[in-house]
């Protein structure tokens, strides 16, 4: 866990961050999203310490990180820059192997780490292993970069942009790939962006922060589109965030009406999203869906149904 | 060859004050420390002057001489493909690893003894890198620029003298500056083949009689910075701040 | 030729003199090394004194080398080889603190990032990142002080060095061209033989680091 209270970051007269607090729970990703210039980067930067916070104080899993000396704190937190920051002079492995062998680690270990990292990543080391970051594509260089931040096993991730200059579609890619490496390896991550969309689509938690240094909203996807805090908030999730939020809410957390006469001709599974489940009531004759679990039908829903679901809250989501 | 950084504005006003409290420094020493047998034949102000001005004929004719061909010469072959310029480049970079004495002594061979040997010899010599740098400096101008200057109706001239040369004189001084150290080292061993400069108040000295050849090398050192100095503030000059 | 020829000829005088100048150069080039690249780090953690050594550097290349040459004797009181030594390594110091300078500051900013923010130490990041990215243009400046140096170090011969500049002297003295250029040309082979050896070397440890580009 990592808390932030009232922090505070000064360049002379200008407030790069102003008085953030904030906790970011163990093994959830938490995005910081904004303009460019809002303190995003700065926050994260003073997690690791690249930055000092002018007041304030920061603390990982209850200790003050300004008790820690700085190289052993940035060694337990991986970073992920957008611009990678591959040593350009060794390969893809002597890359990876990087903190492994600034921590002393043997010879044996680092191999057997740097395979499976590389297998990790998906760029196996019998292929990439001895390239040189120069012959990888953005994509694949991205990769290696996280494959390196995960060296030790570090229990935190910090991203500071890290698919920002990666095209679309390999971005979208690479964005599923990490959905997929956090089941696997349950760390906490800190990813900042200024996409709105790749915040809402990898974050547990989002903080939203104004242009000038503060935080507008931390909440979670869903609830940050179906309640945005302020008309700030709300322009800078842009059109159509209830059709966003649809894909965000699962059945199961809606309230269903009672399954009463004819079994409806279209049903959804209720792991499925009030999206799939508009999806078939555009479909369905009646106007309804059958909401299935298992083999039960668990109830059913129509548009008004969708409508009230989408605009309030949902179970566990917090009325506040 | 190893050019020169640009000086920043604080070396243009301190090398003109160091320089001139080295030849106080120098001055007082020839003073107040008592002069050998012989000193005074060297060490006198007739002396002194007329090995300068000497220095400064070897130095100013050949230098000239040397710009005014290798500038319009770079300029033309700038304009040219590659299978004229590898030569020059191949030369200019053989020419760097001749040693000047070996220059001046050829010279000797061809001309004779006098200053015209070494005004020759250091024409060729310096002729090397303005020509490389002019050549280096235009390519270096950004083709788009060149085109857009073309484009709102500049000349050919024109965009030469607008344009191109002004964006390309941080690299074409740099050649100058280059050449004209060279050209000041290099006629300071004039001496060695009858060609008079200050050379020659150098060698007048010993160890046993230290006066002249500390007065010889104070005043081409001073000498040397100055110029370069000169050289550093009419670049300063025409270079477009950017 | 008979330049060659008496190449060919002399070759028992011209041999050892050849020797004398490529050792000299060697020692040179280690000495301005050894100083030089020191003083370029220093220069890029510390601006103010990189300009300085900067400004003086280039100030010392102005000299002219009949003089450098003449007061370090008188300063050292050492004939031959020693003034000459002293006088080419302060000549050679200004391409080591430059390209060293330029090559630690072509290093991206974001493998600085990712170096500092992975927890390297300061020296770590100098040592395995800066000075090994930064190598290529280092032996660039490497380079172009040994082309310099070879050449310039003939001129030792008028304080006393036994090097080609002796030959040179000689053929002067004599008004033989062919003596003098019994001189030159091995100079000039030791001269472009050391800048290509030097070139390969920079090529060879090119691979995949960024090449900050130097005027040459």
């Amino acid at each position: 866990m990592i808390t932030f209270e009232h922090v505070t970051k000064r360049y002379g007269d200008a407030v790069a961050v102003d008085d953030i607090s904030l906790v970011i729970p163990s093994r959830e990703t938490v995005m910081l999203v904004g303009p460019s210039g809002c303190g995003k980067t700065t926050t994260m930067k003073m997690i690791n310490r690249l930055i000092e916070p002018t007041s304030g104080v920061i603390a990982i899993d209850g200790v003050d990180t300004r008790g820690r000396d700085v190289v052993e704190l940035r060694r337990s937190i991986g970073y992920v820059i957008q611009q990678v920051g591959l040593f350009p002079h060794l390969t893809v492995a002597e890359n990876v192997a990087t903190v492994m062998r600034l921590e002393g680690w043997e010879r044996a270990r680092v191999r057997a780490r740097v395979g499976e990292l590389l297998e990790l990543v998906g760029m196996p080391e019998s292929e990439f292993g001895d390239r040189l970051p120069g012959e990888l594509s953005g994509g694949q260089r991205q990769r290696v970069g996280v494959a390196r931040a995960l060296g030790v096993d570090p229990l935190m991730l910090l991203m500071d942009e890290p698919f920002g200059a990666i095209d679309p579609v390999t971005r979208e890619r690479l964005q599923d790939e990490l959905i997929a490496l956090r089941r696997v390896v349950g760390k906490t991550i800190v990813f900042v962006t200024h996409d709105i969309d790749e915040a809402i689509k990898l974050g547990d938690r989002v903080a939203l922060y104004t242009p000038d240094g503060r935080i507008a909203q931390y909440a979670t996807p869903a609830e940050l589109l179906g309640r945005p805090a302020s008309p700030y908030v709300e322009s800078f999730l842009g059109r159509g965030r209830l059709v966003r939020r649809l894909g965000l809410i699962r059945l199961g957390e809606v309230d269903l009406e009672p399954a009463g006469g004819a079994r409806p001709e279209v049903t959804v599974e209720i792991g499925a999203t009030l999206r799939d489940a508009l999806d078939g009531v555009l479909r369905a004759a009646g106007g309804r869906v059958g909401v299935t679990d298992g083999e039960r039908l668990a109830g059913v829903l129509d548009a008004e149904g969708i409508r009230r679901a989408a605009s309030t809250p949902a179970r566990g989501e917090g009325g506040g | 060859m190893i050019n020169l950084p640009r000086p920043g504005l604080g070396r243009l006003l301190v090398t003109p004050l160091l320089v001139a409290a080295g030849l106080a420094a120098l001055y007082l020493y020839v003073s107040l420390t008592p002069a050998r047998l012989g000193d005074a034949f060297v060490v006198n102000q007739r002396f002194i002057l007329s090995r300068l001005v000497q220095h400064l004929q070897i130095v100013g004719i050949s230098f000239a001489l040397a710009a005014a061909i290798a500038v319009p010469l770079g300029v033309l072959l700038a304009q040219t493909g590659p299978a004229l310029r590898a030569p020059v480049f191949l030369v200019a970079n053989l020419g760097q690893a001749v040693p000047s004495i070996g220059i001046l002594a050829l010279g000797l061979t061809f001309f004779g003894i006098g200053t015209r040997g070494p005004i020759l010899a250091l024409v060729v010599y310096a002729v090397l890198p303005i020509l490389r740098n002019t050549i280096v400096g235009l390519d270096g101008v950004d083709p788009g620029v060149v085109e857009a200057a073309r484009g709102i109706g500049m000349t050919r001239l024109q965009t030469l003298f607008r344009v191109q040369l002004p964006l390309a004189s941080p690299v074409l001084f740099a050649g100058l500056r280059v050449a004209l150290v060279l050209v000041v080292g290099t006629a300071t061993l004039a001496n060695f083949i009858g060609g008079g400069g200050l050379g020659d108040l150098i060698a007048a000295g010993s160890v046993d009689r230290p006066h002249p050849l500390w007065v010889g090398a104070g005043i081409v050192s001073a000498l040397a910075l100055m110029l370069d100095w000169g050289l550093g503030l009419i670049e300063r000059a025409v270079t477009p701040r950017t | 030729m008979s330049a060659l020829r008496y190449i060919a000829d002399n070759w028992d005088t011209l041999g050892p003199e050849a020797l004398t100048q490529v050792r000299i150069v060697l020692i040179v080039v280690v000495l301005a090394a050894a100083a030089g690249i020191p003083l370029g780090v220093v220069g890029v953690r510390r601006e103010r004194f990189g300009e300085l050594s900067l400004a003086v550097a280039s100030a010392i290349l102005t000299i002219p080398s009949f003089a450098l040459f003449v007061v370090l004797r008188q300063a050292l009181l050492a004939f031959g080889d020693p003034p000459v030594i002293a006088g080419l390594a302060l000549y050679a110091l200004l391409p080591m603190i430059r390209n060293t300078r330029a090559g630690i500051r072509g290093v991206d900013a974001a493998v600085l990032e990712a170096a500092r923010g992975m927890g390297m130490r300061p020296r770590q990041v100098l040592l395995r990142v800066e000075l090994p990215l930064a190598l290529p243009v280092i032996v660039g400046g490497l380079r172009q002080a040994t082309v310099m140096v070879v050449a310039i170090a003939t001129v030792g011969a008028v304080v006393g060095s036994n090097n080609l500049g002796q030959t040179i002297l000689e053929g002067i003295n004599s008004g033989n061209r062919d003596v003098i250029l019994g001189g030159v040309i091995p100079v000039a082979v030791i001269g472009v033989t050391a800048d290509l050896v030097l070139a390969a070397a920079q090529r060879l440890l090119d691979r995949g680091r960024a090449v900050a580009v130097v005027a040459a």
